[in-house]
Parts: C-alpha cells; sequence; structure tokens
C-alpha cells in the first residue's frame, strides 16, 4: 500500500518536473517563447479558450467520438472474439480475413470512409470503431485460448451447457486479456481520431490544432496537445478503475 | 454432452467397469493410454487407484466423469437422483477456478445442475464449512493457501451430493503435514455418508490409510494388474495403523506389485 502511494507520487513527480524546466528555461531565455510556448502562457491560453467555450466544444466532440467509437467497435469484437476462441470452426473461418485485414493502417483507410460517409460524425465513430476493433478481438481470442483446459473441464464435468461454459468460463478467463486489447484499443482510438481531425473535419481537437496551424497559434497548438496528453492519462485511469472492478479476484496482484 | 452417467445407469451404487480401452490420436497413429480395464467398485467403497506416472490413471476417471469417449469397452454407473450429480470430479492440480470466491466455487456444480440461489448458498455454505473454511467464503482462490484451495476442491464436489466422488490425486502437491490433516479430514468426511469413492494417488502409504481396497495399474498402456484388500478396522487412527504389522506387510505387497511397473514405466 505504502509502495502503491509512492508510485502515485512518482508518477507526478516526472511531468510536473519537466513543466517546470520547460518554465525555467524559458524565463531564462534559453527557448524562445514565441516558438516554443512556455507553460505558463499554455496555462493562460487554456483558461481562455475555456472561457469562450471554444475548447470545451472540441473537447466534447473529440470525447464523443471516442466513446461512441470505443463501444461500436469493442463490443462486436468482444463477441466475435469470444466466439473465435471457443471454435475451432468459426477462428478457422474467419482468421484469414481477419490476419489480412489487421496489419492495414487504419488510418489509409480514412478517405475511403469519408467517400462512403462524408464528413460527418459517422466517419470519426467508424475510423475509431475500425481501428480498435481487430485488437480487442485478436486480444479477446488469445485469452480465450489461453484459459487453462482444466477450467474447461471442470464446467463439462459439473454439467455444463455451451452458455454455461461461455459465462463461468470464456468470459472470465479472458478478461484479462481483453482488458489488455482495449487498452492498447483505447491509445489507438485516440491516435486515430485526432489524425482523422487533422485530415478532414470541421471540429474536434485535431480539428483545433490544425486550425491554430493555419493562423500561426501556437500557443493554442501547444494547448491542443496538453489536453490530449491528459485525456489519454484519463482514459487510462478509467480503463484502469474499470478493470479492477470487472476483475475483482485480481486486485492484490499488482 | 452426454455424460457416462446417463448413458448407462444400472440403479446400482458402484462403478463397473468392463473391457475398457482407450487410445488418443497420436502423430503416428493411435496410442493407446488404456487397455482392457476391468474392475468394479462397491456401493460405499473407498477404493484407491495406484500406478506409475502417465499409465492412464486421470485418462480413466475422465472416462468415468463423462469428460472423454472411451475407445471401447463399457462403464456403469449408478443412475442420477434429480438434485444431485452421478460423478463428481476432483481434479489433478490446481482447479479452483480464480474468478469465484471460495464459496461460488463450492457453489459452481450446484449453479450449473440449476439448483436455486438460496438452497446453493445454503449447501455450499454447509460444505465450505464441513472443510473448515466458512470463514473464508468471500476469500478468492489466490488469498487461500495450496491446502486451503484442495479443500475448496473437495467441497465442490462433495456439495453436489454425488453418488460417486472421483478423486485425482487431491493431495499431490501438499506438504507431509497438510496431506495427514487433509487425509484425516476426508476420511472424516466420508465416514458420515460412506459414498463410493474412487481415489488415485502415487503415495501407497496414502493408498493403505484411505482405502479398502487398493486398485494397482500396470504401465502404459494401463490395466489393472492387482487388486490388494486393506484389512484395517475404521474408523482409523493414523497413529496406530502405523504400528500395526499387517501394514508394513501391505506396504511391501503393494510395492512388490508396483516396482516392476514404475520400472517398465521410466525405461520407456
Ligand atoms: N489429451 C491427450 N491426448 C493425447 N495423449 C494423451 C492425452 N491425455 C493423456 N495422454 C497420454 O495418455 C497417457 C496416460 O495419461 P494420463 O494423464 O491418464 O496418465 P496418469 O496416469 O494420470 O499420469 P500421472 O500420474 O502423471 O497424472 C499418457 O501417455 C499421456 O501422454
Ligand atoms: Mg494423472
Amino acid at each position: 500500500m505504502k509502495a502503491r502511494i509512492a508510485d502515485r507520487w512518482l508518477a507526478v513527480i516526472s511531468p510536473l518536473g519537466l513543466l517546470l524546466l520547460w518554465e525555467g528555461l524559458s524565463r531564462a531565455g534559453l527557448l524562445d517563447a514565441r516558438f516554443i510556448t512556455p507553460p505558463s502562457a499554455i496555462g493562460r491560453t487554456l483558461v481562455a479558450l475555456t472561457r469562450t467555450g471554444e475548447l470545451p466544444y472540441h473537447v466534447g466532440v473529440s470525447v464523443e467520438r471516442i466513446i461512441a467509437g470505443f463501444l461500436l467497435g469493442s463490443i462486436p469484437a468482444v463477441a466475435l472474439g469470444l466466439a473465435m476462441g471457443l471454435s475451432r470452426s468459426v477462428r478457422a473461418l474467419l482468421m484469414p480475413i481477419v490476419a489480412a485485414i489487421y496489419p492495414i493502417p487504419k488510418i489509409a483507410i480514412y478517405p475511403l470512409i469519408i467517400f462512403y460517409l462524408g464528413i460527418g460524425e459517422a466517419s470519426k465513430v467508424s475510423i475509431v470503431a475500425l481501428s480498435i476493433f481487430f485488437l480487442v478481438l485478436l486480444n479477446t481470442m488469445a485469452g480465450v485460448l489461453g484459459v487453462d483446459r482444466t477450467y474447461f473441464n471442470i464446467a463439462r464435468a459439473y454439467g455444463a451447457q455451451s452458455i454455461d461454459v461461455f459465462t463461468t468460463i470464456a468470459w472470465p478467463g479472458a478478461l484479462p486479456s481483453i482488458f489488455t486489447g482495449l487498452k492498447l484499443g483505447m491509445g489507438f482510438a485516440l491516435i486515430v481520431i485526432v489524425g482523422a481531425e487533422l485530415l478532414g473535419s470541421d471540429a474536434g481537437i485535431g480539428f483545433l490544432i490544425w486550425r491554430s496551424y493555419q493562423i500561426f497559434a501556437i500557443d493554442v497548438m501547444f494547448a491542443g496537445l496538453l489536453v490530449t496528453a491528459v485525456l489519454g492519462w484519463l482514459a487510462t485511469i478509467t480503463l484502469d478503475w474499470l478493470e479492477r472492478r470487472a476483475m475483482p479476484w485480481r486486485t492484490e496482484h499488482k | 454432452m452426454l455424460r457416462a452417467a446417463d448413458q448407462v445407469g444400472t440403479g446400482l451404487a458402484g462403478i463397473d467397469v468392463a473391457g475398457l480401452s482407450k487410445a488418443y490420436q497420436g502423430r503416428h497413429g493411435p496410442s493407446p493410454a488404456l487397455q482392457d480395464v476391468t474392475f468394479a467398485v462397491r456401493a460405499g467403497e473407498f477404493a484407491a487407484l495406484i500406478g506409475p506416472s502417465g499409465c492412464g490413471k486421470t485418462t480413466l476417471l475422465h472416462i468415468l466423469a463423462g469428460l472423454i469417449e472411451p475407445t471401447a469397452g463399457s462403464v456403469s454407473l449408478p443412475r442420477r437422483h434429480p438434485g444431485r450429480l452421478g460423478t463428481a470430479l476432483v481434479f489433478q492440480g490446481a482447479s479452483t477456478l480464480p474468478w469465484m470466491t471460495a464459496l461460488d466455487n463450492v457453489a459452481y456444480g450446484l449453479r450449473l445442475m440449476g439448483v436455486p440461489a438460496r438452497e446453493r448458498r445454503e449447501r455450499a455454505r454447509q460444505h465450505l464449512g464441513q472443510v473448515g473454511l466458512l470463514a473464508f467464503s468471500d476469500a478468492y482462490p489466490h488469498q487461500l493457501s495450496e491446502g486451503m484451495r484442495q479443500r475448496v476442491n473437495i467441497a465442490r464436489a462433495l456439495a453436489t451430493d454425488p453418488a460417486i466422488l472421483l478423486m485425482d490425486e487431491p493431495f499431490a502437491d501438499l506438504d507431509e503435514q497438510n496431506r495427514l490433516l487433509l487425509q484425516d479430514e476426508l476420511l472424516r468426511i466420508w465416514q458420515e455418508d460412506r459414498k463410493t469413492v474412487l481415489f488415485v494417488t502415487h503415495s501407497l502409504d496414502e493408498a493403505i490409510r484411505l482405502s479398502d481396497r487398493v486398485l494397482v495399474m500396470s504401465a502404459s498402456p494401463g490395466r489393472i494388474t492387482a487388486e490388494v484388500p486393506v484389512p484395517l478396522g475404521r474408523p482409523r487412527d493414523f497413529q496406530v495403523i502405523r504400528q500395526d504389522p499387517a501394514y508394513g506387510a501391505l506396504s511391501a505387497r503393494l510395492w512388490g506389485e508396483l516396482r516392476e511397473e514404475v520400472l517398465r514405466a521410466s525405461r520407456s
């Protein structure tokens, strides 16, 4: 417990130290504040952007897209991953397709998606969903395949129907891998949504950064980056929290 | 899935195995694991099964539990009664479900049998109490010791009130003191309702301490090569039977039966 609290402090110290160093170098004139906005100025910009409502609007748009895309991608991925893990024939049927599509950088499909779905929300949500779908799918399948065979035998020996095997063995057994997939997927979701908003969008954090580039508002670009970093961090602790809630039997492992 | 216990019901409460063979599909064609195994365990009898590693003991128990199909031969087990399991198997090695509390682990069989939540909690608590773990109802397996986990596995099997209890080296991973303790507990519980038990073990001492009769299996492919009755009274006190001259004689006899097979197994 003590060690965990210490870890938390250490986790705060390193980013804080970096910001302090940055600010110090800037004040000492070693960093040109016109090109590299010091943290204090980024802070002022953040406050101003929040006052005008611009920042909350763009963040809100991006977060909605991420959450919608995340759910749209991960729920079917988990369902299909469990099916592929449990059934050899489903695996044989789908694995070739999955293996072929998985390595394509999903952002490369984005222009095609815009072509079909337009530049609105549907294309953003779809690209996020697509980019995490395969990650979650493959991790879920690997999770089921990694479950000790004895556990399946226990279920069968005690008379489990297929649905029981699914709910009492495959699902809880694969949960750790499912969460690995979800966390990786969340990272990709952030990368992809900001990328997609840079490429073609009229709202969102990526759009904010891109527009700021066009008007040479460097402080806003830094503010956008900082917000993205914080979003990523929030997503991670949310998923960590969910993971602990979903798997109480593992809480004391770490 | 069809369980062996559903396929043949004789109404008797023992195990009857005749001409049982099992070959696994290997890379170079079928490889025999069991060859013409024939034996019977009477209702209420505690039988031990010993044999060298890899001779097919687990395979035999898995067939009896309905997990795998034999290649040939017949198995006859008691008819299933509603609310009871025909056979309950305590698996070899770690077999508590890590994602369930001790109580849920014990209630697992009952849950699959469709016993209502209230009743199965009650029954599970009773069996958890029987193995002295009531205080650990809400603990997860990783919070328990190896011996406690094995108690949970045994309680899980007993909670289903099986006609036949199959145990696959349940105490193999325990240290000597814990093993003695659990053997004692198992006998005490068994004494209460005298279920039919088939108990696989590597330990000659354990077989003698627990059972009414020891079945000796040959090296792979397994056959039953000897059936040795244990002429020791019950309830048994390990302190006392250790002094009994019959104990030493029995141990020597069993080792005599087993020695050749173990040598054969280690050579192959
Ligand atoms: N699923 C399987 N597929 C192929 N061969 C198997 C399988 N399970 C067991 N075998 C083989 O069958 C033989 C008997 O195995 P089994 O596990 O029944 O032995 P055992 O007597 O329980 O051994 P131990 O005392 O080490 O637990 C072994 O040669 C083993 O390699
Ligand atoms: Mg075995």
